[in-house]
């Protein structure tokens, strides 16, 4: 690098820049497509719990959180209270306001540091969740975040409502116990889990919570061992 | 649940996802929780997801059951083992929860 970049390097630089905003794009619509199949199998999974195609479609526009849209359902399938349903869901969605704080100082001020409007963080909100958080950290330019932030949460809004739809209609046509939905439930909860087992800590957590439910469903209202696994989060107390 | 009871956990569900994120992102904004805390918080996904697999695949009401489900998981962990994509793990799941159950 010269200390006075000619007119040459510096269209180099920035055709690298826009290579890089190219790239960033096509892994943020990428992953909005993958997410969208996801919700197909909540629309299904949901509808198969006993909820109707616009109950399904209110949790994806409002909730948008998929693991607690998930584990909501669960709940509602096996017959637990609203109570029991909502429990595990919220405790689940406890991850987002943890996002949030991660991505706040990223994404709230402008180019200059300055607060955006109050609307303008509002509505960032409602997208912060993990696709978001993990497109927008992985960058390391404060632009490119806000790009792979913004495009991500809008092609996931997209597709997580039009699958959810999508799966809801389809599952309130079929018989979905002779075709295995009620399966879908652990097979997505099975699917979230790897990035959660990397450290020890995350696989004792995980066995605790497996156990206890299994150890504690006999004796409890359906839905509650789920809020008691959480003690596998002691775990962390330790340095 | 009726539909009105499940309405209710929509409309209570969003409300509180919601205010989760806004007291992350806006009100609280970008400080870091104490490590402690922040240790404990980051166990709950690993905690309650494995929970819900097991009580989805091991548990009908109030009992213990084995039945179709298990052979779902198994054939779910081995496709997320290979690291399949999602759709291929709950496809894979339902379709072999679904044989076991008119075969068996």
């Amino acid at each position: 690098m010269s200390d006075a970049p000619s007119p040459a390097a510096d269209s180099t630089d920035s055709n690298a820049a826009d290579a890089e905003r190219k790239r960033v794009i096509t892994a943020s619509l990428t992953l909005g497509g993958a997410v969208g199949i996801t919700a197909l199998s909540f629309g299904l999974a949901a509808v198969s719990a006993g909820a109707n195609v616009w109950q399904a479609c209110a949790l994806s526009f409002f909730t948008f959180t998929g693991a607690s849209q998930f584990s909501a359902m669960s709940v509602v399938g096996a017959g637990g209270s609203v109570g029991a349903a909502f429990g595990g869901a919220a405790l689940l969605a406890v991850r987002n306001f943890v996002y949030g704080l991660a991505l706040a100082g990223r994404l709230t001020n402008d180019e200059r540091g300055r607060k955006l409007p109050l609307l303008h963080r509002l509505v960032a909100a409602q997208f912060v969740i993990d696709e978001t958080t993990a497109m927008s950290t992985a960058q390391p330019q404060l632009r490119l975040a806000r790009t792979a932030f913004w495009v991500t949460a809008l092609s996931l809004f997209v597709t997580w409502n039009l699958g959810t739809l999508i799966g809801a209609l389809a599952g309130s046509f079929l018989d979905t116990q002779a075709l295995g939905f009620d399966a879908a439930f652990p097979a997505a909860f099975a699917a979230m889990l790897p990035p959660h087992l990397r450290t020890r800590r995350g696989r004792l957590a995980a066995v605790t919570g497996a156990i206890v439910v299994v150890a504690l469903t006999p004796f409890m209202p359906i839905g509650i061992p789920i809020l008691v696994a959480v003690v596998g989060v002691l775990f962390g107390v330790r340095p | 649940m009726s539909s009105g009871q499940l309405w209710l956990l929509v409309i209570v569900l969003s409300v509180t996802a919601y205010a989760l994120k806004v007291l992350g992102f806006v009100i609280v904004g970008s400080r870091t929780p104490p490590p402690l805390v922040e240790r404990c918080l980051a166990l709950i996904p690993a905690s309650l997801l494995a929970a819900l697999v097991a009580k989805d695949t091991f548990t009908s009401a109030q009992d213990f059951v084995v039945d179709a489900r298990a052979a779902g998981l198994v054939v779910a962990l081995i496709a997320v083992w290979r690291r399949a994509p999602f759709i291929v793990v709950v496809v894979a799941a339902m379709a072999a929860t679904a044989l076991v159950r008119r075969f068996a």
